[in-house]
Formats: structure tokens, C-alpha cells, sequence
């Protein structure tokens, strides 16, 4: 579904991804590990088409497609969702309201029909359980005085209203307490299903206990310096980052 | 350019979509202002004397006062003495008996604004007085009203059915030598709208007018009145869109409220005069003295406004709380993009003890809008126990625009307490990426924001004009109202 094929790129002025190769298929789940600094970020913003991250040189192929050459909302609208590690408040504009314009902005761009505003409380009500999101957070401004891990929630909602066809999750385990993540986890794991995608950017180990990945890569100076299956994180977590990066000259540079 | 400068571009750039002219035959008096002027436009109306001797009174005084300057807009000079001060359209027979009656090019005018006349009175329960050219050409539901006695008619009529109301309100509120724009009005006021909402009695339906500039270079000189009786309610609603121009037109309205013991008049407004080419060329100049008297105890007025049109703006829609426990409220969105000067705010004037206002106001400048808030809260000596709150708001889409407050608290006894709050903020490049990537245009995304930054304000609107609100912002309400 997903292949990065030896990706350059800058955020700002910056070199950050210096040779990314990531070949992702529809049911897989993968983890990007890397300390900070490392590129997580910028690769999921990249991918996600965000202003001021912009690939240098190589590929970036979606279902065969050039995703570069996409706007932002296009990628959105053709099944890419990039859950923030920071989400954004809107004052004034109501979490339904928001969510309803998004999904009625990707049904019209694939000649859906667009959904009232009754079908779209029944199903939002339907998937509000998934996350365990209650009601009266529908009806407030998009994240505006919402907790961490509400905000956390409201990301996976969103993810599950949008039906996404490759999901993205920048630091979704950041600044959540254990109750908040196993909430999160299990609706990350209602998602995870045969036609989807799913790329798990995390600094931490912990949040693969509940969300087990299929491969895990480690960034590390803008490169995936090494790759492998899920024990690779809990020898991570063992044996910390400097593992990796201290033996960087040793490894070579994999394709999982 | 970045995506958001380019959407924020677009959709500043929008052009104005009710530019046309209708082809109405006018019955115009000659350019110029004199006396002959005045006694020509109380002769066409038949007005008692009294009126001719007000009118005059107020173009004496008008004659001795200069143009005011200190408001923060720019405009070149205006040309009193070139300006068409009287212009009716004509009728083909007497004035209408019923929508039938009136001129089809009219009501094709109003079928391309969205509201005729027929659907409006059949589907929304609205009564519409319009005012197309300084002349009610229809007035309809007048028989449902009246069987509640209540009073709403065209000022001309008024002043014929009504003479001893317009004489005792007249003035009461802006007195004719109240500021320049208000003496003029008060000189050569060629018609308006009047209400009148008799003891005990709640209005059922929103009372509307909508208002319409139309011939080459009339200026526009509407008078509106609305007398609330004790324990009486009403909420009006006032909204215009004007044809394209390439000359300034002038316009200096004067509405004055009145609401007595118990009552209740809630004034809402939705303006989109064109606002002048993305050049800053023509457009409306809108200046407007409206100002509402709580005279009776546990008294109410609630102004609400949407400023989208004209090229320049300068009103301060205020409230006398003259009465205890009155209540003044103002919500207000202005909005000021290409060249357009937005100065506008309220007065709050507290005088009877324990009593309360509330200020909400949301400026938007894009392109080289200049948007200006200006407000004044005095609360006297004996206005002990009072209260206000005060909230302005500025947003900036772009950075060649301008947003810029100019508040002024005068606190006169220590038992009152008055607050106010003030925030500048930007459409962050975080909130547009964000809903870009859930598939929202930057477009929709920045009216989306827009819509949510102005949202204090659309909750006051009652629903029809809610609609058009949402429709001059290009902004989507659903779901955030309600």
C-alpha cells in the first residue's frame, strides 16, 4: 500500500530523513521507534502532506500512486490519516460539526452521498463507543479544554468515523496516563483490520504491549537503522536507544 | 504563498454577488439640499405640519454643525449639495392593496435576493415591510398584527394613522441635533419603519424589513420606531443587500428604540451593502446613529449585529438604562476585508440603579480591512449596583489588515463593577493543517474557524437570519448553533 523508497527531506531549512525505505501492506501494523530528534515526526508529516515538510528527493508510492504530489486534503480524502501527536483546538466550531464536514468532505470525493446531520449522530454515537468518548464531548468545540487523554480519544474517534485506508499515529501514547492508554490501545485495535494500515510512531515500548506491531523499525539521524519483528521494541526498551546507535556503522540499512 | 494565505486570498477575494440594478421608473426630487428640498419631501408625504417644522429645525441646526472627524475610517469629502435626497418609485396605481399589486421588477429584485415576498409571508411566518428606494412598497401581515393592536407600518404611514405616537417618541431617543449624520437624517428622512407593540402584548412573529439602496446616487435616509408598551415584546430584524455601484452612496439611518416597564425589543441586523471593488472602489458609506431607552424598570434591549457590507461602517448601536434593573446587550461581527473601514461598537449608559450590560463584540479584518472597536461604558453616580462585561474580540486573516480597540470605561459610584476582556488572535497554520488533513478545503477550513470564532454572537441571531449570516461569512452554522 505504502512504499517510501529512499526519502529525503526537510523540515524548514532542515535535513531531517536522510534515505527512508518503508514498504507498508493493507493488515500490517508497524512501529517506528527512534529518540527524540530522530525523524518520527517528520516522517509522519511528510506523509501526511504537512506545509513546511518537504521531501528533497526519492519516492513515495500509495497504492502505486506519486502521495507527494498530493495536497493535503487530497491525501486525506484518498484514505490518509495522521493522528496528531499535539491535536488542534477550534474554538466556537463543535467536535460533531468538525467531524461531520471531514467525513462529508471524503464521501464527496468519492462520489458518496453526503450524510444528514440525523445518520450522522446515529453513527457517531455508534463509534463514540469504541473510545469510550461520551456524548457531551461531541457537542464542545474541537479539543478546547479537553484533557490529554480526551484528546487522545477524540484522534482514534475521529480515525474510526473516517475510515482511513493507512493510519498514522504520531506519539498517540504521549502524555497518557495507563488507564488512558489501554482506552486508546483497545480502540486502536477495534480499528486494526485486514484492508488498513496502520504506522505506530512512539518513543516508547509501553504502548506496543497493547497495540502489538508487526514489524518494528528504529530511526535513528534520519535513517531506519535497523528493523525486525515485535521483540526488537522490548530489546529496545532493554537496552535503550544508545544500543542502536552506538553500533549505527555496524548495521545495514534494512527494508522490512 | 502558503496554502493558507492563498484560501484566506480567495476567499477575501469573493466577489460581491448582488450587484444589479432594477429598472423601476424613480420620482426623484433635483440633486441638492435646501430648504425647498425639505418642504418638497414633506409635501410628496403629505406630512402635518409639525413635521415640516422638525425637519426644518433639524436642517437649521444641521447647518451650523461640522462633519465629524474623529472616527478612525478615511473617505475623500462628501458633496452634500450633490446627493438625491428624495426618490419614490412609481406606481403604476394607487400603493399596493396586496403582493399582487406590486411592480413585477420589484419583486424580481427581491426574488434575487432570496427573499420574496410570497414565500416569506407563506413559509416563515415573517412579516415584511420592505423598503426598496426610501418608499414601502408592501407591507404584509398587517391584518394578523393588528388584531393583537399592534402598530407595524411604513414611518410615512405612521405619521399619517399615528400622528400623536410619532410626535411624543420622535426624538426622544436621538434628538434631531444629536450628532451630524442624525441632524440630516432627521432633516430629510424620506421614510422608514415604525412598530408599536401595545401593554401585555409578545409579538408572534419576528418583524422584518428588509432594506434595499436602489437608484444612481440616493442617498439613503431611513428612520425607524419601535415603542415596546409595558410588559410587551418584540424582536425585529433588519437586513439589507445593495446593488453594485461604482459611486459612494451615502447612508445615515437613525432607528430608535423605546422599551417601557417589563418590555423586551430585541434588534438584530444583518448589513452586506457592497462593500466597493477589491480596489476599494465604491462601496456604501454606512453611517447609522441607533440608539435604544430602557425607560421603564426591568426593561431589556438586545442589539445584535453582522457587519459584512458597506466600504465603511462607523455605528455604535447603544442603550439609555434609564430604568432599574434594565438590561443593555450588544452582540456584533464585524467583518472588514479588500478596503474596507469597519469603526463600530456601543454605548452603554447606565443611570437607574442595578443594572446590567453585557458587550460581545468579534472583529475580522482581512486583505487591508481596518476593523475598530470603540465603546463606551458609563455608569453614573446613582447608577448604583450596576454591572458590566465587556468582550472584544479580533481576528486576523492576513497581514495587511489592521484590527484596533479603543474602549472607554468611566465608572462613577464604587458599588458597580465593570469588566473587559480583549484577545487578538490568527488562523493558525496548525488549525488549517489539521482540517486539511481530515479532508476540509482550506476554504471551508478557514470559514469553519471564522464561523467558530463568531459564534458568541450567531447564537443571539434568531434562526432565519442565522441562515444569512452563515451565508455572508460563507460559513456553514449547522451544528454549531443550537
Amino acid at each position: 500500500m505504502l512504499e517510501v523508497k529512499n526519502l529525503y527531506a526537510k523540515a524548514g531549512d532542515k535535513g531531517i530523513l536522510k534515505g527512508i525505505n518503508l514498504n507498508v501492506k493493507a493488515g500490517e501494523v508497524h512501529a517506528i521507534m527512534g529518540p527524540n530528534g530522530s525523524g518520527k515526526s517528520t516522517l509522519a508529516h511528510v506523509l501526511a502532506g504537512r506545509e513546511g515538510f518537504t521531501a528533497i528527493s526519492g519516492e513515495v508510492l500509495y497504492d502505486g500512486r506519486d502521495l507527494l504530489k498530493m495536497s493535503a486534503e487530497e491525501r486525506a480524502r484518498e484514505g490518509v490519516f495522521l493522528a496528531f501527536q499535539y491535536p488542534v483546538e477550534i474554538p466556537g466550531v463543535t467536535n460533531s460539526y468538525f467531524l461531520r464536514s471531514a467525513l462529508n468532505a471524503i464521501r464527496k470525493h468519492r462520489s458518496m452521498e453526503e450524510l444528514d446531520a440525523m445518520d450522522f449522530l446515529t453513527l457517531i454515537k455508534e463509534k463514540a463507543k469504541i473510545v469510550d468518548m461520551s456524548s457531551d464531548l461531541l457537542n464542545r468545540s474541537v479539543n478546547e479544554g479537553f484533557s490529554g487523554g480526551e484528546k487522545k480519544r477524540n484522534e482514534i474517534l475521529q480515525m474510526a468515523v473516517l475510515e482511513p485506508r493507512l493510519a498514522i499515529l504520531d506519539e498517540t501514547d504521549s502524555g497518557l496516563d495507563i488507564d488512558a492508554l489501554q482506552i486508546v490501545a483497545k480502540g486502536i485495535n477495534t480499528l486494526r483490520i485486514g484492508c488498513r494500515a496502520i504506522i505506530v510512531v512512539t518513543h516508547y515500548q509501553r504502548l506496543l504491549n497493547y497495540i502489538v506491531p508487526d514489524y518494528v523499525h528504529v530511526l535513528s539521524d534520519g535513517r531506519i537503522v535497523k528493523s525486525g519483528g515485535k521483540g526488537l521494541a522490548l530489546e529496545l526498551e532493554e537496552k535503550g536507544y544508545s544500543w542502536i546507535e552506538n553500533g549505527i556503522e555496524h548495521l545495514p540499512q534494512t527494508v522490512s | 504563498m502558503s496554502a493558507s494565505a492563498q484560501s484566506i486570498k480567495n476567499l477575501a477575494n469573493q466577489e460581491y454577488k448582488y450587484g444589479f440594478v432594477s429598472e423601476i421608473e424613480s420620482d426623484a426630487a433635483p440633486r441638492g439640499l435646501n430648504e425647498d428640498t425639505i418642504r418638497l419631501i414633506s409635501a410628496k408625504k403629505s406630512e402635518p405640519s409639525f413635521m415640516t417644522e422638525w425637519r426644518l429645525k433639524a436642517y437649521r441646526h444641521w447647518l451650523t454643525m461640522k462633519e465629524p472627524t474623529w472616527q478612525n475610517v478615511k473617505y475623500p469629502p462628501i458633496n452634500y449639495q450633490d446627493i438625491v435626497y428624495y426618490s419614490a418609485p412609481k406606481q403604476r396605481k394607487d400603493s399596493p392593496k396586496s403582493l399582487n399589486d406590486i411592480d413585477p421588477e420589484i419583486k424580481r429584485t427581491f426574488d434575487k435576493l432570496g427573499i420574496s415576498l410570497l414565500e416569506q409571508e407563506r413559509l416563515s411566518g415573517i412579516a415584511v415591510d420592505a423598503v426598496l428606494d426610501s418608499v414601502s412598497v408592501a407591507t404584509t401581515f398587517k391584518g394578523k398584527l393588528a388584531k393583537l393592536g399592534i402598530i407595524f407600518c411604513s414611518f410615512s404611514d405612521a405619521v399619517q394613522n399615528h400622528p400623536d405616537l410619532i410626535k411624543e417618541y420622535l426624538g426622544s431617543v436621538v434628538p434631531y441635533n444629536d450628532n451630524f449624520f442624525a441632524a440630516l437624517n432627521s432633516a430629510v428622512f424620506s421614510d422608514g419603519s415604525f412598530c408599536y407593540i401595545p401593554r401585555d402584548v409578545r409579538c408572534p412573529m419576528e418583524l422584518s424589513t428588509y432594506f434595499r439602496i436602489n437608484a444612481a446616487s440616493t442617498g439613503q435616509f431611513e428612520r425607524t420606531l419601535i415603542i415596546a408598551e409595558e410588559g410587551s415584546s418584540v424582536s425585529y430584524l433588519e437586513g439589507c443587500t445593495a446593488p453594485m455601484r461604482d459611486e459612494n452612496q451615502l447612508h445615515a439611518a437613525v432607528v430608535e428604540l423605546i422599551a417601557l416597564n417589563n418590555a423586551q425589543i430585541k434588534y438584530s441586523t444583518v448589513q452586506n451593502w457592497y462593500p466597493g471593488d477589491k480596489d476599494g472602489k465604491g462601496g456604501i458609506y454606512n453611517f447609522v446613529t441607533k440608539r435604544g431607552k430602557c425607560k421603564g424598570v426591568n426593561s431589556k434591549i438586545s442589539w445584535t449585529q453582522v457587519e459584512t457590507g458597506s466600504a465603511i461602517t462607523w455605528k455604535y448601536p447603544s442603550c439609555i438604562l434609564q430604568g432599574d434593573n434594565s438590561v443593555g446587550e450588544f452582540y456584533s461581527v464585524a467583518l472588514a476585508n479588500n478596503y474596507q473601514q469597519a469603526d463600530t461598537g456601543t454605548k452603554m449608559i447606565h443611570i437607574g440603579k442595578n443594572t446590567k450590560s453585557t458587550v460581545i463584540s468579534k472583529g475580522i479584518s482581512a486583505g487591508h480591512g481596518q476593523n475598530t472597536y470603540r465603546g463606551l461604558v458609563k455608569i453614573m453616580k446613582n447608577s448604583t449596583g450596576s454591572r458590566n462585561y465587556s468582550q472584544c474580540d479580533s481576528l486576523l486573516l492576513g497581514d495587511k489588515c489592521g484590527a484596533h480597540t479603543f474602549p472607554c470605561l468611566e465608572v462613577n459610584n464604587t458599588s458597580s463593577q465593570v469588566e473587559h476582556e480583549a484577545s487578538t488572535s490568527k488562523i493558525s497554520d496548525d488549525q488549517l493543517f489539521y482540517c486539511k488533513q481530515r479532508g476540509i478545503s482550506a476554504e471551508d477550513a478557514v470559514s469553519m474557524i471564522v464561523n467558530g470564532f463568531c459564534k458568541q454572537v450567531f447564537k443571539e441571531l434568531p434562526m432565519e437570519f442565522a441562515v444569512e449570516a452563515q451565508k455572508l461569512l460563507s460559513v456553514s452554522l449547522e451544528g454549531c448553533v443550537g
